[in-house]
């Protein structure tokens, strides 16, 4: 277990290293920074003046040394609009993501939970096909589009909930249920795949042999097993869930890091956009690391 | 002795097929009764309906189905609950599958006496660690912290049948209980079975396909082809003295070392299990026996050779 | 035992059978609309009038029958712009799957076929890709380098290639293992031969259902990514463009976000349930 760690440690880290050079081609796709960053109305000297004072004028291969030297100790660098140091506007911004991801999360398996172990229970009923259904209609559904037609309903309609912005708790929900959306139909697949797996297993005719109740058959003993790989994707589908907030976060003006990158893009702010893909890119690989661990918590035959 | 478990004209029916038709059986107290025939005859099927854990879309019925004088027919789920893992316990075939990966052999020894039994997790524990040296396995209190994977196949069937013990059960079915295993372990499995059940009286379903094993260990013997029972005596009578020709000829198939010349083939019987559908008459054997007449096709008599040997056939005796 | 799992096997399967029809039906219809848009438009799609904005669709009081879906904020017949923005969608869905799956299929089935180092560089490969945001990057390279379709199918197809990697991986990892294969082998064939020979047409089932899922994904990405204003350049009619530029309209006027995002909604829907249906046929086929 510990050499697999390792391994996966490893993995981990050339992975974060070629996100960060693929990033840094990224933002040197365009050409030449200093002339969007100069903006239309610039001279040629304003472009040189620019040039010289973002270090632009160096070799690409030490400007990019330069970066990821500086990126492993921490300094993501300086944004070129805010002006201040991207980490610390990436710090600020991350509390609303992760929020936001958690609040998505967390609604996704009250949700596809229950949802699942009753499909499976009752497989091949029509509560079950209606479930199936659900997990069709939330994979088709467009989450910005799903998030529109919320604020028609629960802004505008009912006037429940504020429909943008992120003073209170209120303010997460409606964006909490169209990312949730997005993880539902995956989760409850696999709750009723598992589900119905471990139902037809030998050790729930054990279980039933025993004398066991239902509800221990179902739920300590089934659950147990199937919610393994359910606990494991879940930590995966949130690195997803903060990669894909990016919408959602433009669709409710909340001001996490997903609106930051898209206010960075807007503005041509190379530094800020090249960091978030990185630090996402970090986040996406630590949970799947965490998804790992959990699984070998939950796994006795994984410890060992 | 009276008796324990009695099963009269049992069916069960899968969409379509008929695995049982009217199989009838009965177990005395502290009996060891064993149910054998080749694979798909409807051995498994009987006792899993016995216990009514058929698998969805089964369904049985019978003209009785009574265990020590309950009728178990008209128990309901939570009734039939209470029973099972307490009264009557149940081991299977495949010990590598039948034990829950995720919990400790401890905490799914104790769950069924906790579960049947007003008693304390001290007390449950103590009865496992106790019942775990009983089947043979050394280092009682350090296999209840294990879990199945870290347990041999035959280590795990010990435990199977120590947890079927739990709860001092008056009657224990064993499914094939050592057709997974290796042919060493078997045996130690089998000797195991057999002192269990006279040291603590049990009354034992045996099921098996091993004419070996029941002549060593079975009191009674069921002989079981096509979803029916053709033939059933005491152990003794049944090999002396076979009536069914399905019976003789699972005899002839067993090599009995001083009976039979060195070249002499052994024998077999041809053909396969035939698929039995709703509405099948007269006898399943008929296309496989080389005593059968157009009559088969009709009528299957019940006939009684001596008193508690019974048979199914239109032969004389 | 086998007998209980196929008890209801038959409500089931005409349930199944009706959905996968629906699918077929919704992706024809598209189909065709994406092929002859030019021929069916009852307007031009990009001629403005501002005398007859935010006309009403045929559902409401008041509405004009020469406009059965209304106008937009510009005057643009809607149903015209929703049957272009269909042409779009497939063309983009489909171009960017070609692409994707020609990048995946290949890397996969390197992986899966040659095993070893090369097999431990292509799931480096996968991990890598799945560990970078979709949504981030497409909009940074199109906010970068400006809108434009080609950009825009290049940078999709670049990004969605995963799915085909991982399935091409596996099955063909699967199918290098099978008799017929090590018979070929004997036979003398050439690598390249038992690759396009044995192995791709036995993977290639395995290949269609991810593509129709990942023209469904497509699609929606592309949407996403154009209602973000970095997708496919306005004027053209893409769906997800169409609710950007009417989500200012939206409170007063809800069916000019609720009629493009129903026709996305239903286009994804019925590719999916194709692609669920193609997977259960192809399940059934390969067990017979």
């Amino acid at each position: 277990m510990l050499q697999f760690l390792f391994r996966r440690l490893i993995v981990a880290l050339l992975v974060a290293a070629t996100v960060m050079t693929l990033a840094f081609i990224l933002t040197r796709l365009s050409g030449d920074l200093a002339i969007s960053i100069a903006g239309p109305n610039a001279t040629a000297a304003d472009i040189e003046a620019v040039r010289k004072a973002y270090g632009l004028d160096r070799p690409v291969l030490s400007q990019f040394f330069d970066w990821v030297g500086r990126a492993a100790t921490g300094d993501l660098g300086n944004s070129y609009f805010f002006q201040t140091r991207v980490s610390t506007l990436i710090a600020e911004r991350m509390p609303v993501t992760l929020t936001l991801g958690l609040t998505g999360l967390s609604i996704a398996l009250l949700v596809s939970l229950p949802m699942g172990i009753l499909a499976a229970v009752r497989e091949n009923t029509g509560f079950d096909r209606a479930v199936q259904m659900i997990a069709l209609i939330g994979q088709a559904m467009p989450s910005f589009w799903l998030g529109l037609l919320l604020m028609i309903l629960f802004g505008l309609t009912l006037g429940w909930l504020p429909i943008s912005g992120t003073g209170s708790w209120e303010h997460f929900v409606m964006p909490g249920i169209v990312l949730a959306f997005s993880a539902i139909p995956a989760l409850t697949r696999l709750t009723r795949a598992g589900m119905i797996q471990a139902m037809g297993s030998d050790y729930i005719r054990t279980a039933r042999a025993k004398g066991l109740s239902r509800a221990s058959i179902l739920l300590k003993h089934a659950l147990r097993n199937a919610a393994i790989p359910v606990v494991a994707i879940a930590a995966v589908q949130l690195g997803f869930m903060l990669g894909g907030s990016i919408v959602i976060e433009q669709v409710f003006a909340l001001h996490g890091v997903g609106f930051l990158a898209w206010e960075s893009i807007a503005k041509n702010d190379f530094p800020v956009v090249q960091a978030v893909v990185l630090v996402l890119a970090v986040i996406y690989v630590a949970l799947t690391m965490v998804s790992d661990l959990m699984n070998a918590v939950l796994d006795p035959r994984l410890r060992a | 002795m009276s008796t324990l478990l009695d099963v009269e004209r049992l069916e069960v029916g899968f969409a379509g097929t008929s695995a049982v038709r009217g199989a009838s059986l009965t177990v005395e107290r502290g009996e060891t009764h064993c149910l054998v025939g080749e694979s798909g005859c409807g051995k498994s099927v009987t006792s899993l309906a016995i216990m009514n854990l058929l698998a969805r879309g089964g369904h049985r019925t019978a003209q009785r189905l009574t265990f020590q004088g309950e009728d178990l027919l008209k128990l309901d789920d939570r009734g039939m609950a209470r029973l099972r893992g307490n009264a009557m316990a149940m081991i299977f075939q495949e010990p590598m599958t039948s034990l829950n990966p995720a919990y400790t052999i401890g905490s799914q020894m104790t769950e069924v006496m906790r579960r049947h039994k007003k008693v304390s997790q001290r007390v449950a524990t103590d009865r496992a660690a106790d019942l775990l040296g009983r089947v043979g396995i050394t280092a009682p209190g350090l296999r209840l912290g294990q879990f199945p994977h870290q347990l041999s196949g035959g280590l795990r069937q010990r435990v199977m049948i120590a947890m079927a013990l739990m709860c001092e059960p008056q009657l224990l079915i064993a499914d094939e209980p050592t057709t997974a295993l290796d042919v060493t372990v078997q045996a130690q499995i089998l000797r195991l079975l057999a002192q269990l059940q006279r040291d603590l009286g049990l009354g034992m379903l045996l099921i098996t396909h091993d004419l070996g094993i029941v002549a060593r260990i079975a009191h009674r013997v069921s002989v079981m082809y096509a979803g029916e029972v053709v033939e059933s005596a005491a152990t003794a009578q049944l090999f002396a003295d076979p009536k069914h020709p399905y019976t003789q000829g699972l005899l002839r198939c067993v090599p009995v070392p001083g009976k039979q010349r060195q070249d002499e083939p052994l024998g077999s019987i041809p053909g396969t299990v035939p698929r039995i559908g709703p509405g099948f008459q007269g006898c399943g054997f008929r296309d496989r026996c080389s005593f059968a007449d157009a009559s088969c096709a009709h009528t299957v008599p019940h006939q009684t050779a001596a008193p508690g040997h019974d048979y199914l056939c239109r032969l004389a005796p | 035992m086998s007998a209980a799992v196929s008890v209801n096997a038959g409500p089931r399967r005409g349930w199944k059978s009706a959905s996968t029809w629906i699918g077929a039906v919704i992706v024809g219809l598209a189909l065709f609309c994406a092929l002859f848009a030019p021929l069916i438009v009852p307007h031009d799609p990009f001629a403005q009038d501002l005398n007859r904005r935010l006309l009403v669709p045929f559902w409401m009081e008041g509405y004009n029958p020469e406009f059965l879906l209304g106008t937009d904020q510009l005057g643009r017949d809607y149903l015209s712009r929703l049957i272009w923005g269909c042409r779009i969608s497939m063309l983009i869905g489909i171009t960017v799957t070609i692409v994707s799956g020609l990048i995946g299929i290949t890397i996969g089935v390197l992986g899966g076929f040659f095993g070893g180092r090369i097999d431990d560089a292509v799931l480096f490969a996968i991990t890598t890709r799945l560990s970078i945001p979709v949504v981030l990057v497409a909009l940074a390279v199109v906010g970068l380098l400006g809108t434009s379709m080609t950009l825009l199918v290049l940078t999709l197809g670049l990004l969605l290639w995963d799915r085909f990697a991982v399935v091409a991986r596996s099955t063909s990892m699967q199918v290098r293992n099978l008799d017929f294969v090590a018979a070929a082998w004997c036979a003398g064939c050439s690598r390249f031969r038992v690759l396009t020979r044995e192995v791709l047409p036995n993977i290639a089932s395995h290949l269609v259902v991810v593509a129709t899922l990942e023209i469904a994904l497509a699609i929606l990405l592309e949407a996403t990514l154009s209602f973000l204003g970095l997708g496919v350049p306005p004027p053209l009619p893409s769906w997800g463009l169409m609710i950007a530029e009417a989500k200012d309209y939206m409170f007063f006027s809800p069916w000019v976000i609720v009629i493009p995002g129903v026709a996305l909604f239903v286009l994804v829907l019925g590719i999916n349930l194709l692609g669920d249906g193609l997977r259960d046929a192809f399940a059934t086929r390969s067990r017979t």
